[in-house]
């Protein structure tokens, strides 16, 4: 391997290594059998990121092309005025498909799925901290995207549009179950990447290889930890969203008709809270593979590291201020107009940063012109392009003349193309060789690029015009002399060239692509990351510790020492599949994770998820519900499993460094998942409590509307009395739960027992409390947001119960003790958010209404 | 015809000059960072250098943005504070957006009194013009290119967009929120007349309907009386008075018909009576596809009397 000078070169002087040769027989053997991957049928149980990550990859790439065709559908149909190829109807499923599927289906799932594959590799991880959470997100996309897509033959796909606006999509106006399939559908597969999210903000911040600390973290997973941070900020608003419109559909609660106190633009605050983020959300993982691709290409370090990774954080902090951008002609006041109009333009700040930081690096090295430095380049050309329209669009005067118009549909696909597609297929060509035998063809590869870069130029540039020149998105067809004929038919023609493009990149898979992982391509582009070890699909023979952000440059002879099992936890420990948690700051050895393996749960729990929701959409109530059973089942079924306990001592790793199997408390990784999830939780409690907000701020005057009562006080407070002495209940149960003795005391599933009891009881006198004051959720908006509330602590407290009955469970069947606790920490915490969110949730419904002048 | 690049009042002019400001500045940055990005690769390594570093991205990628998009700003909310501006004396419009088309109303103003019509708004030239807008049913948005902005159209809210005619001329303005199957065909006209012109257009559009003096146009009356047209549509002056679908007291004076689509004469009125669902379908005017050519021909003639 012949590294580029660069200064600051480690070389020579590197620490001894953690574990001496030769290593024990049959050492290797052990991990290799650990981690083997089942075969036959069962070989769809396997949960190892690897094979989940490429079926991933591949999903997202189907949905990729499937969403393609419709387009060229909808370009076939523009290409001439009045063209009358499709139906208005069939082309309004299209152009909502279109953009739903690329980016619910496509966009997200496919940075996701790359970093499912990716991120161990780059971090020496064995696995994700969650194997069969990435297989249980991923077969509930699988089997629920695809049923969805195949609503498009049935006549059967939304039909109003991508951003679903009220009242179009309420049961007046759209009564069919288009709608429902929109809502049911992408409400799910939206908790699928809230699943991913999850478990890769764990992954980034606990399972990394030793000494890689945060400032030596690839800039990949800096981009995906703020990816999915930004995620569990901002799915939560769509969540609800969907939560509230699919409410009003199927019982008439009006959140958005005006007659009834509702009002149309609560649901676009809601859709462009999460959608806007959502570009950058799509974008930001891109970027960060780019940054990883450019210091390759030119042989030489990124420049201005830090700048990249503060530019990605400001991104993820500002993308949430701007989202009125895209409600500029809502007839909102011109004071909000400008403020959202300089937030918008001060997002430019970062991507400018990144976009000069490539350019340094690139001027700093020698770029080498392969197919993924094509694919970069032309990135960043269509990107900077997309970027400065996006400039002109943040100018709130300029946008009311843009706005819903082809302007916008140019500027989106420059954007998202540029910033998105192009990035992933440099990818594509650069981490082949990762999972393939061969590298992609290079020469194919040209013309992929060629064929994409000027179709995508020829479609998206004219449309610019099209759309300053009048032209309307979202039109079936257009008249004849509009003066729109002739640059629709060019972008007719880009588009079949972009398809032309994607075909040669499909033949160029099928020749050379063939999956493995023992003898694959290898570091055919001489890059610096952990990903180019030599892999398994235990990852790499032992976990290396690395001095510098480019370990491969800078520690000689690191593949091989890694592959002899020189390093860390080269075997196996317990005897089965096992990571090694690191601390999240400086990335210390902590402990030994037991990692799940195969098993059915997770596709049959996935399976069953979607089921449910699929059934739902076409009112099959009962089997849907008997699905949803099921899925818990299965779910609870899988969880049996986990939290296996201190099955040995703590094990010597190398080095000296001896750590446990098995630890409880803040520095277990499910305690970080279950924090993360009570933040989405959090976050979808917020939004409903800004919904409540905003309807009251429509409705001066009348919140309660005339002739509602509010319940007597007393009720509200003996419910919070209930809620918080479950909470103490719990407390008690987890000092008995404590000592290093591996005890289980008798009282605690009497403890959880009464608080069950009690937390029940609590959410019960609250809804029959506001059932006793006779109000209607479907009179009035204000009774449909405070039923809302209340039916959302419901679930919480439904959710905790199912909670405790499996925690006391537990403990009859001895797997719980004051040692092996993690099923208990999990319910307290969950618990603890229950307790907080009812005691808020009944301050917000009684207390709120009192203030504004309610009786 | 429908251009925002074809400003013909003057917040379209306004936003026209920054739009161009914005496009050549655009195409500047856009020229400068390519060339910047293909010197970074093909330019010999000892002269690239010193484009190497941390400098790099200070200056471009964070002072000059900053700079350049705090000298932009101002600029942008200065238009926006020029735009749409309420004027005293402007003349009140009131446009309703209905899945497809547009109700028009022009409110009494002193002495002349209120009256409706549809697809089409009439106004003087010079005088400034306050439009208020709503939905009756789903969201759409109102945009007339050549005169500036669009806002939306709102259930339950009421939108105001404020602009002035500078010349004479015939517009075109469309739906620009997608409001359902017929979206595409959801324009209007926007006519620009000089002020003298447009009273007496005013004048002639408050009067009610005349009665027609041919007995094929009488016939066709009476057909519109017995079809229930009148149920659905009002003919000022006689017992219709249908507030469903757009009032068609003087619908023969109109440019168009069908929200835009057709140039208004017997034979497109005929043919949209006989074939609506097929020519818009989804609309909510059912076909009439089973009356006699004789009898279309005379209620389409009835129709085009209606000046």
């Amino acid at each position: 391997m012949n590294a580029p000078e660069r200064p600051g070169s480690f070389g020579e002087q590197e620490p001894e290594l953690p574990n001496p040769l030769p290593r024990p027989e049959g050492e290797f053997e052990a991990l290799k059998k650990a981690w083997k991957a089942p075969r036959g049928i069962s070989f769809i149980t396997a949960v190892n990121n690897t094979y989940v990550g490429l079926w991933y990859v591949g999903t997202a790439f189907l949905f990729f092309i499937l969403a393609g065709i419709l387009a060229l559908i909808m370009r076939a149909q523009l290409a001439a005025p009045e063209g009358d190829l499709v139906s208005h109807d069939l082309y309004n499923q299209l152009f909502t498909m279109h953009g739903t599927v690329m980016m619910f289906l496509f966009a997200v799932p496919a940075v996701e799925a790359a970093s499912v594959y990716l991120l161990p590799n780059m971090q020496a991880a064995r696995d994700l901290p969650f194997p069969r959470l990435s297989a249980y997100a991923f077969w509930a996309y699988f089997v629920g995207g695809l049923v969805f897509f195949g609503t498009i033959f049935f006549g059967l796909s939304p039909n109003g549009g991508w951003f679903m606006y009220p009242p179009l999509t309420g049961t007046k106006y759209s009564p069919a179950e288009n709608a429902d399939w929109w809502l049911l559908g992408i409400g799910f597969i939206e908790i699928s990447a809230i699943a991913g999210a999850i478990e890769i903000i764990v992954g980034v911040m606990k399972t990394r290889a030793v000494g890689m600390s945060l400032d030596k973290l690839p800039v990949y997973s800096w981009a995906m930890l703020v990816f999915a941070v930004m995620i569990v900020i901002g799915f939560p608003a769509i969540i609800l969203g969907t939560l509230l419109l699919e409410m009003e559909r199927a019982f008439d609660w009006p959140f958005f008709i005006a007659e009834r106190g509702g009002d149309p633009l609560l649901w676009q605050h809601l859709f462009w809270f999460f959608g806007h983020p959502e570009v950058y959300i799509i974008f930001l993982p891109a970027t960060g593979m780019v940054s990883m691709i450019v210091p390759t290409m030119a042989q030489t370090s990124l420049v201005g590291y830090r700048l990249i990774v503060l530019a990605l954080i400001a991104t993820g902090f500002l993308s949430f201020g701007l989202w009125v951008h895209h409600m500029f002609a809502t007839g909102l006041p011109k004071m909000s107009l400008s403020f959202f109009s300089a937030a918008s333009t001060a997002v430019a700040v970062p991507s400018g940063i990144q976009v000069f930081a490539w350019i340094a690096t690139i001027a700093s090295g020698r770029m080498k012109l392969t197919t993924p430095s094509l694919f970069i380049i032309g990135f960043l050309f269509i990107f900077t392009l997309g970027g400065l329209t996006g400039v002109m669009v943040a100018m709130a005067p300029f946008d009311w003349q843009a706005h819903d118009s082809y302007f916008v549909v140019a500027h989106l696909h420059y954007v998202l193309i540029g910033g998105m597609v192009f990035p992933l297929f440099a990818a594509f060509y650069y981490w082949a060789p990762v999972a393939s035998k061969h590298a992609l063809s290079e020469r194919l590869g040209r013309w992929v690029f060629g064929l994409m870069f000027l179709g995508m130029n020829v479609t998206f540039l004219p449309m610019h015009i099209t759309g300053l020149i009048g032209m309307p998105r979202r039109v079936y067809t257009y008249p004849v002399e509009m003066g729109w004929d002739a640059l629709n038919l060019v972008s007719t023609i880009g588009a079949f060239m972009i398809a032309a493009g994607v075909a040669v990149f499909l033949f160029d898979l099928a020749r050379n692509f063939r999956f493995t992982l023992e003898d694959n391509a290898g570091n055919v582009w001489n890059a610096s990351t952990l990903e180019w070890l030599p892999n398994g699909t235990y990852n790499t023979r032992s976990i290396p510790s690395v001095v510098s952000r480019d370990p491969l440059w800078d520690q000689s002879n690191l593949s091989k020492d890694v592959e002899d099992g020189r390093y860390y936890l080269p075997g196996t420990a317990t005897g089965g599949r096992e990571a090694l948690v690191t601390s999240p700051f400086d990335a210390r050895p902590q402990y030994i994770l037991q990692v799940p393996g195969p098993g059915w749960q997770p596709v049959l729990a996935a399976v069953f998820t979607a089921a449910f929701f699929l059934l739902l959409t076409v009112k099959f109530v009962f089997t849907s519900v008997i699905c949803g059973v099921l899925a818990v089942g299965c779910v609870i079924w899988w969880l049996w499993e986990t939290d296996p306990g201190p099955v040995r001592p703590p094990a010597d790793i190398g080095g000296g460094i001896v750590v446990p199997v098995y630890v409880t408390g803040p520095m277990n990784h499910s305690w970080w998942a279950m924090i993360v999830l009570m933040v989405v939780s959090g976050m979808v409690f917020t939004c409903l409590i800004f919904s409540y907000l905003f309807l009251w701020l429509v409705n001066p005057g009348a919140w309660p509307p005339q002739g509602v009562r509010i319940p007597d006080w007393i009720w509200p407070s003996l419910s919070a009395l209930l809620y918080c002495a479950s909470a103490v209940l719990i407390a008690v149960a987890s000092r008995q739960l404590r000592g290093a003795d591996r005890r289980n005391p008798r009282s605690v599933p009497i403890l959880i027992g009464v608080a069950l009891l009690l937390v029940s009881g609590a959410a019960a006198v609250d809804l029959w409390t506001q059932w006793g004051t006779n109000l209607s959720p479907s009179a009035h908006a204000y009774g449909a947001a405070v039923y809302a509330i209340v039916s959302l602590q419901i679930f919480f407290v439904l959710t905790t119960f199912i909670m405790g009955i499996y925690t006391i469970a537990r403990w009859l069947a001895g797997r719980l003790d004051s040692v092996r606790r993690t099923t208990f920490d999990n319910t307290m915490l969950f618990w603890y958010y229950t307790v907080g969110q009812g005691l808020t949730a009944l301050l917000v419904v009684h207390g709120f209404p009192r203030l504004t002048g309610g009786i | 015809m429908q251009s925002a690049l074809d400003p013909a009042g003057g917040d379209a002019s306004r936003i026209y000059w920054l739009t161009m400001t914005m496009t050549v500045g655009g195409i500047l940055i856009f020229l400068s960072v390519t060339s910047l990005l293909l010197y970074a690769i093909f330019a010999p390594p000892e002269r690239r250098a010193w484009l190497g570093s941390r400098r790099t991205i200070i200056y471009g990628g964070l002072a000059f943005p900053i700079i350049t998009l705090s000298a932009l700003l101002p600029y942008g909310l200065i238009v926006m504070r020029d735009s749409d501006v309420p004027k005293a004396g402007a003349l009140p419009i009131e446009v309703i957006g209905e899945q497809y088309w547009w109700r028009v109303r022009y409110p009494a103003d002193g002495d002349r009194v209120a009256f409706s019509t549809a697809n089409e708004i009439i106004v003087p030239v010079g005088r400034p013009i306050a439009v208020s807008v709503t939905a009756a049913d789903v969201i759409h948005s109102f945009w007339i290119p050549n005169f500036g902005g669009k806002i939306d159209m709102i259930p339950g809210r009421i939108n105001r967009l404020n602009f002035t005619a500078e010349r004479p001329g015939i517009y075109r303005g469309v739906c620009a929120e997608f409001c359902g199957d017929q979206h595409a065909r959801m324009a209007f006209d926007v006519i620009a007349l000089e002020p003298a012109a447009f009273e007496t257009w005013r004048t002639e559009q408050a009067k009610p309907a005349q009665d027609p003096e041919v007995p094929l146009l009488a016939r066709g009356r009476e057909l519109f009386r017995a079809g229930g047209c009148g149920s659905c549509h009002a003919v000022r002056g006689t017992e219709a008075n249908g507030q469903f679908g757009p009032d068609l007291t003087h619908v023969g004076s109109r440019r168009t018909i069908g929200a835009g689509q057709f140039p208004n004469n017997i034979g497109t009125l005929a043919g949209w009576i006989a074939n609506t669902q097929h020519i818009k379908p989804g609309v909510r005017m059912p076909s009439y596809g089973s009356l006699t050519g004789e009898d279309l021909r005379a209620l389409a003639g009835y129709l085009e009397s209606l000046r």
